[in-house]
């Protein structure tokens, strides 16, 4: 795959393209710090129901399947290697030798982001299924305690919000990818594969922080 | 690296940034940060005339006690969309939407903020937020208050959703514009414009927009969970199904106090220039005003708890939020300290945008006292969700930001459209709003002590003379307001030249045409000196065209 590469001017509102990369490389982890109190007020609601009701917690937690949670886990960490491997080939990128390896990383991940939603359907589905709903469509006999509605209501919010991140994720490298299939990013020119990449560390992140506190902890 | 070809296009930019396009297009799809405000000006300023009638509505129905002319229903919706209107698609985008993406980026020497587009998206999400907003009003009306609390939220009929929703959105706004202003501030500056040589109101702005990016995500989450506890019962604020409704306000309140600072905050940096200009003098403890913004942008995460004194929170938390209250006092109580030494011995001129700031001043000063009542947990008994409340808030709310946000329109005014106001007519609307503000809310903090409860529809014919005075005063300010917007329009007909310099500030926007061209800067300047370094009496004076970099 040699197509080279396109260079590209930065916006003619910046003085250089490095205070260009560098703003917007400030801008991504300003939006990163939204994501993480985004997703605090989850944590909130988690830590509360934790401490009010630990024994149905306990009982509830122990409906998720812990090997489908590793799994996953295991393919967002992949993933998260491969991302870091297709932004270092962005960096070595000189005049077009490194465009192979770069698509090729971002195809990789976006693949397992794609095996990670896949799993999760099997999980939602094996839920439904069996009533395990949030709120009041909650309908499963399983657990004794009270309240059970509660941890699978937070369980739903909590995933399907990481979800919705995973699909945008997705999503936004997707479109990295085409433009790198089209040779616009090299070693002075890389900033969306840079901010596509914290970005998508930050999906990682928080699924690494979600698998234990729902499926192990509880 | 690639620098040389950057600018080649610039000079086709050269004309006036309200002549560069015609028609809707040139406007809704515009990248200049000054198109930007300009159209979240003309939002925001339709917003205000909103929610204003539907104060005025609210104050005709408390002349007398009992029905007047409405409903108790439909009275609950009119207060609840007066207080969402004005918090969230009013004081919130007023002064950082409208004022700081006009004027922040000219201050700073740069040719736009650091993201043109997301910029635009920003004003774009808040066009569709603030249609939802309003949509409620057909599907149904709310009738929660701005507040939504729960368990009141999730049981009633109408459009919470709707509203929640609304809200949600234009919480994105908020956001995206905040992000926007924190690199620009860090990333855009001038060659010179080291930290402490922004002027104070980049400074206020820079507080404004930490707390935006970080408070507002909460609230989002906040209002999420809510639209889950309507429509799935998902059970964390509702006792029945295992939740608690105070965790709600924990929720709500620790983006909503932060959110006072969004609010008042970017006042404050408005004020901050204003004062210093009118009184010809740099101004008093630069360093102080701008260390008390982040100081005020801190300490203000850490109150929230002081709006639930009496929600059956423990009194050891009671004590510690009020402790912290009595310590935000103190960074807003530096800015009135060292707005007050700046006019001391300063050649004082009495111009509109002055005007409207000592107004600020003694407004505010008594908004922000009155809070130390509500903050001190003893007379916070007595004194929770009575008028002494509502009185407060507006003192601080309307009394402080809209009077600086008004302050601000007419000091920025000739720079935005190039064009003059009659001084007359500005002056004297200044002073009506003021006397009409006072007759209206300073009764109501007699109401307050005397037990009127807030919100109520109905109250003791005891209280019959006070709501109606206070009603009469809200006329007072209408008609402040109606002056004040006719002679403002009439300055487009009028078509008074504005010079580049009306005021002789020193700020890098008054160096620069008015209205400016659409690249703001032929060359990018380069800072030398303070954004208050006003000529000494006596060396010769560089006169009001002073400052080109
Ligand atoms: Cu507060």
């Amino acid at each position: 795959m040699n197509i080279g590469i396109v260079r590209r001017q930065h916006a003619h509102h910046f003085a250089t393209a490095d205070q260009e990369f560098s703003a917007s490389k400030l801008g991504m982890w300003l939006f990163l710090v939204t994501e993480v109190l985004l997703f605090g007020g989850l944590f909130v609601g988690y830590a509360y129901g934790k401490s009010v009701y630990p024994e149905m917690w306990h009982e509830a937690s122990k409906h998720l399947d812990w090997k489908l949670g590793a799994l996953n886990t295991l393919f967002l960490i992949t993933s998260s290697f491969t991302m870091v491997m297709a932004v270092n080939a962005a960096q070595r990128n000189k005049a077009g030798e490194m465009n192979g390896k770069m698509v090729g990383y971002l195809i990789a991940t976006i693949a397992l982001a794609g095996c990670f939603l896949v799993v999760k359907y099997f999980e939602y589905s094996h839920k439904f299924h069996d009533g395990m709903l949030p709120g009041i469509y909650y309908t499963y006999s399983g657990v004794q305690n009270a309240n059970a509605h509660y941890f699978f209501g937070l369980y739903f919010l909590m995933t399907g919000l990481h979800g919705f991140h995973v699909v945008v994720g997705m999503i936004l490298l997707g479109w990295v990818l085409v433009r790198a299939t089209k040779g616009h990013f090299y070693s002075e020119y890389y900033t969306p594969v840079e901010v596509g990449g914290l970005y998508w560390h930050l999906v990682d992140l928080i699924w690494i922080y979600l698998f234990p506190l729902l499926y192990l902890v509880g | 690296m690639n620098d040389h070809a950057a600018h080649a296009h610039d000079d086709a930019h050269d004309v006036p940034f309200l002549e560069d396009g015609k028609g809707w297009k040139s406007w809704l799809f515009t990248l200049d940060h000054k198109r930007i405000g300009v159209m979240y000006l003309w939002s925001v300023l339709i917003a205000f005339a909103a929610g204003g009638v539907f104060a005025l509505l609210l104050r005709l129905e408390l002349m007398a006690p009992g029905k007047q002319y409405i409903e108790a229903d439909t009275y609950n919706r009119f207060f609840t969309l007066h207080g969402a209107i004005m918090v969230f698609l009013f004081i919130i985008p007023a002064i950082p939407s409208a004022m700081g993406n006009f004027v922040l980026p000219l201050m700073l020497g740069a040719k736009d903020v650091a993201f043109p587009r997301l910029n635009l998206l920003s004003f774009w999400i808040y066009g569709i937020g603030s249609i939802m907003a309003l949509s409620s009003i057909v599907f149904g009306g709310v009738e929660t208050g701005w507040t939504f609390y729960t368990p009141y939220s999730t049981n009633t009929s109408g459009a919470v959703v709707m509203m929640t929703l609304s809200v949600f959105v234009l919480g994105f706004s908020s956001i995206l514009t905040g992000l926007n202003f924190i690199v620009t501030i860090h990333k855009m500056r001038a060659p010179g414009m080291s930290f402490f040589r922004m002027p104070l109101f980049v400074w206020a702005t820079y507080a404004t927009s930490i707390l935006q990016v970080m408070a507002t995500p909460v609230l989002g989450i906040t209002l999420l969970l809510l639209v889950a506890e309507r429509t799935l019962g998902i059970g964390i604020f509702d006792p029945a199904l295992g939740g608690d409704p105070v965790l709600y306000q924990h929720f709500f309140w620790f983006y909503s106090h932060p959110a006072v600072y969004i609010m008042i905050l970017p006042g404050m940096g408005v004020i901050s220039e204003i004062i210093t200009v009118f009184s010809r003098k740099t101004i008093f403890g630069y360093r102080a005003i701008a260390y008390s913004s982040l100081g005020i942008a801190i300490i203000s995460f850490l109150v929230w708890g002081h709006h639930m004194f009496l929600s059956g929170q423990s009194a050891y938390a009671g004590m510690v939020f009020s402790f912290l209250t009595f310590l935000v006092a103190i960074p807003s109580a530096i800015k009135v300290f060292n707005w007050t030494a700046t006019l001391y011995k300063g050649s004082i001129s009495f111009d509109a945008p002055m005007m409207w700031t000592l107004s600020f001043m003694v407004l505010f000063t008594i908004g922000g006292l009155t809070g130390l009542f509500l903050g001190a947990l003893g007379v916070d008994v007595h004194l929770h969700d009575t008028y002494f409340v509502v009185a407060h808030f507006h003192y601080v709310m309307m009394g402080g930001t809209v009077i600086a946000f008004y302050a601000g329109l007419h000091y920025w005014w000739p720079k935005m459209f190039g064009v003059m106001y009659r001084e007359g007519p500005a002056k004297f609307s200044a002073i009506i709003v003021f006397i009409g503000f006072n007759a209206t809310f300073f009764t109501q903090f007699v109401l307050g002590t005397r037990g009127m409860p807030r919100r109520y529809y109905n109250y003791l014919d005891q209280y019959q003379p006070l709501h109606q005075f206070s009603t009469f005063g809200s006329w007072i300010i209408g008609l402040g307001f109606i002056v004040m917007t006719v002679n403002l329009l009439a300055s487009f007909k009028q078509k008074v030249k504005a010079p580049a310099n009306p005021w002789g500030a020193r700020t890098l926007e008054w160096s620069i045409p008015s209205p400016p061209i659409t690249h703001n800067f032929h060359k990018t300047p380069v800072v030398t000196e303070g954004p208050y370094d006003f000529p000494v009496e006596g060396q010769a004076a560089s006169g009001a065209e002073g400052k080109h970099a």
